[in-house]
């Protein structure tokens, strides 16, 4: 489990509107890396590139390269779904399945996307360990019939994740997982992604540049040209490096608080 | 620096009065406003032309809606005076509204109720003469729920799945033009409907008159109304939840009909049901389509069928006190039938949810 991204000259598109232009990154397996930036930069869009979320918005679509340990995702022969099945996601609101109880959420992903029948007692196991990985289970083991969205915020981003890593993804994809959330449940996320460290490639969008600091390896800078042109990563490294000596001037005005 | 403390700034003054308390109606105030309402339009009743029961209840109720502003007005001031007024026209014509359908409602069993026996519901009008007593709307009942089963088991697949190009995957000119004649097609009358099934199916094909004509009549009227209402439920189940799934690596047909679907599955009842009642009682082109029948005709492909809203037709038509009796019990048993479907419906649709506790 767990591989590596590499995106080689990768341009953006909302229709004709170029949003993001020419993005060249690496990011390794079993790390967490972060990209940061001012809102309306592009990072969450370069996020959804990544396992071709992006191209479900009508008119959205991208050129160029996203390579998962050498294999071009954009290739013309690559089914989109299997992608996804790789490629994990949680959202920035947490967004379970009303129709569904817990249990049912949690294995949402593995009796959508499979036709195969699974026994009970394997669907047993991998909602316990799903929720256990996701620090959930010993707040909802006792209500698992329940409906999710009955659980709090914090609670409902667990079960997300929960139901991401159920279907076990290579790599793990969160577009800033904390921002509906409180200090606490956002301290929960940021442990439990410390832990999916050593078996996930995790990308995590964040806004908040202490939680950036806290939780990743490498981070990313993106900004915007200019008022009105596409996005564009900027500098990215070492965590301690962009956030202690990064070798932009607009870097290092964003993570001091400068400007954004 | 001065220091003042909140004891000395609590001191009262009596001439200083306090903004946050004001003029107060008691709470009778509405009671006596009604009352006195009451009794100045009975006396106006009395006394002027002012009649009937009607009559002296809107002229109370305008006499209400001027004492009790007015007396608010006085007392509590401007603001308090129109909350209270638009609070009392927003009841008042909520009751207005009210009034058809309860009037509507009680009159249909109070007289259907009369001839509503066993007798009705088991028997036909073979050999019945429209003026004796007796006779039934089995064979009317028969009909309708043929006629409507089959329009019904044609019309939710076409209507669903329509509704489901519209919202999941349209865009280009077409869904603009399907959505275009959808809406042409929910204005069109029934009896178009019926005409067009006439020429087309009955004349032209040679089918025959039939309740499957008729059903086939219905699903023209049904279809724009399932799209409708089932486009407006998929457009406001949140797009996060198509995300969700298609992140959980779910192909696009099988969260639709997985995640979509159950979340809308209430209105898109809800709609359905709305549609089945609308075409339970049409009656234009069912004469155009099945015509009338006095005996039972179980089978819905050859021969003409009864079904209720035309037997309710023919029996005000006939014009005897019998058949009028037999008319309002045939309305009863309509309304009937369109509440047991939607009780039914909203069974139905509990199943779909979960446990909420």
């Amino acid at each position: 489990m767990a591989k590596r991204i590499d995106i080689v000259d990768l341009d953006i598109y909302y229709s004709k509107f170029l949003a993001v232009e020419g993005v060249n990154l690496s990011v390794e397996p079993r790390s967490v890396t972060a990209f940061i930036g001012p809102s309306g930069c592009g990072k969450s869009t370069v996020l959804r590139t990544l396992n071709r979320m992006h191209e479900v918005i009508p008119g959205a679509y991208a050129k160029g390269k996203v390579l998962l340990d050498g294999e071009d995702i954009y290739a013309s022969d690559v089914d989109p779904v299997n992608v996804r099945r790789t490629i994990g996601m949680v959202f920035q609101r947490p967004n379970p399945f009303p129709t569904m109880s817990i249990y049912d959420n949690v294995i949402a992903g593995l009796k959508l996307e499979s036709s195969r029948k699974l026994k009970k007692s394997d669907l047993d196991d991998v909602v316990e360990k799903s929720l256990r990985s996701a620090n959930l289970w010993e707040e909802v083991k006792h209500r698992l019939p329940r409906p999710g969205s009955g659980l709090s915020g914090g609670q409902q981003q667990r079960l997300c994740i929960a139901r991401a890593i159920a279907v076990e993804p290579e790599v793990l994809l969160m577009d800033e997982p904390c921002s509906a959330l409180d200090p606490i449940s956002t301290l929960a996320i940021e442990d439990l992604i410390e832990q999916l460290k050593d078996n996930y490639t995790i990308v995590i969008v964040t806004h908040n540049m202490q939680q950036a600091g806290r939780v990743s390896d490498t981070t990313g800078f993106f900004n915007l040209a200019g008022v009105g042109q596409p996005g564009r990563l900027v500098e990215m490294g070492p965590t301690d490096k962009i956030f202690s000596n990064p070798s932009e001037k607009s870097t290092e005005d964003y993570v001091s608080g400068r400007f954004g | 620096m001065s220091t003042t403390t909140p004891q000395q700034a609590a001191v009262t003054d009596p001439d200083l009065h306090s903004t946050l308390t004001g003029g107060k109606l008691p709470r009778w105030a509405p009671y006596a406003a009604a009352a006195a309402a009451l009794l100045l339009a009975w006396l106006a009743n009395a006394f002027t032309s002012v009649d009937g029961v009607a009559g002296t209840l809107i002229v109370a109720a305008l006499l209400y809606l001027v004492l009790q502003t007015g007396w608010s007005f006085a007392v509590e001031g401007r603001r308090h005076a129109i909350d209270r007024l638009a609070t009392t026209l927003v009841y008042t014509t909520f009751l207005v509204a009210l009034a058809p359908l309860a009037s509507v409602l009680i009159s249909v069993v109070a007289r259907g109720i009369t001839v509503f026996n066993w007798e009705f519901l088991t028997s036909s009008m073979r050999n019945v003469s429209p003026r004796s007593p007796g006779g039934g709307a089995l064979h009317a009942m028969i009909g309708t729920i043929e006629q409507v089963g089959i329009a019904t088991i044609i019309a939710v697949p076409i209507g669903i799945m329509a509704a489901i190009y519209l919202v999941e995957y349209g865009g280009g000119p077409l869904a603009k033009w399907v959505s275009f004649f959808v809406d042409v097609m929910t204005g069109v009358p029934s009896i178009v409907a019926g005409l067009f099934v006439f020429t087309g199916l009955v004349l032209t094909f040679g089918l025959g008159r039939s309740g499957f004509a008729a059903a086939i009549s219905l699903v023209i009227l049904m279809i724009p109304v399932i799209i409708r209402t089932t486009e407006e439920m998929l457009k406001i189940v949140p797009n996060d939840l198509r995300e969700a799934s298609y992140a959980l690596g779910v192909p696009k047909w099988k969260t639709i009909l997985r995640i979509v679907l159950p979340t809308a599955s209430a209105g898109i009842i809800t709609g359905v049901m709305l549609a089945v009642a609308r075409v339970s009682g049409e009656t234009a082109p069912l004469l155009l389509t099945t015509f009338l029948s006095q005996s039972i005709n179980w089978n819905p492909i050859t021969g003409p069928q009864a079904s209720l809203p035309t037997f309710v037709w023919d029996q005000i038509g006939s014009g005897t006190d019998a058949s009028i009796n037999r008319a309002w019990a045939g309305a009863m048993l309509l309304i009937l039938f369109v509440v047991v479907l939607y009780v039914a419906a909203k069974l139905v649709a509990r199943r779909f949810k979960i446990d909420a506790r």
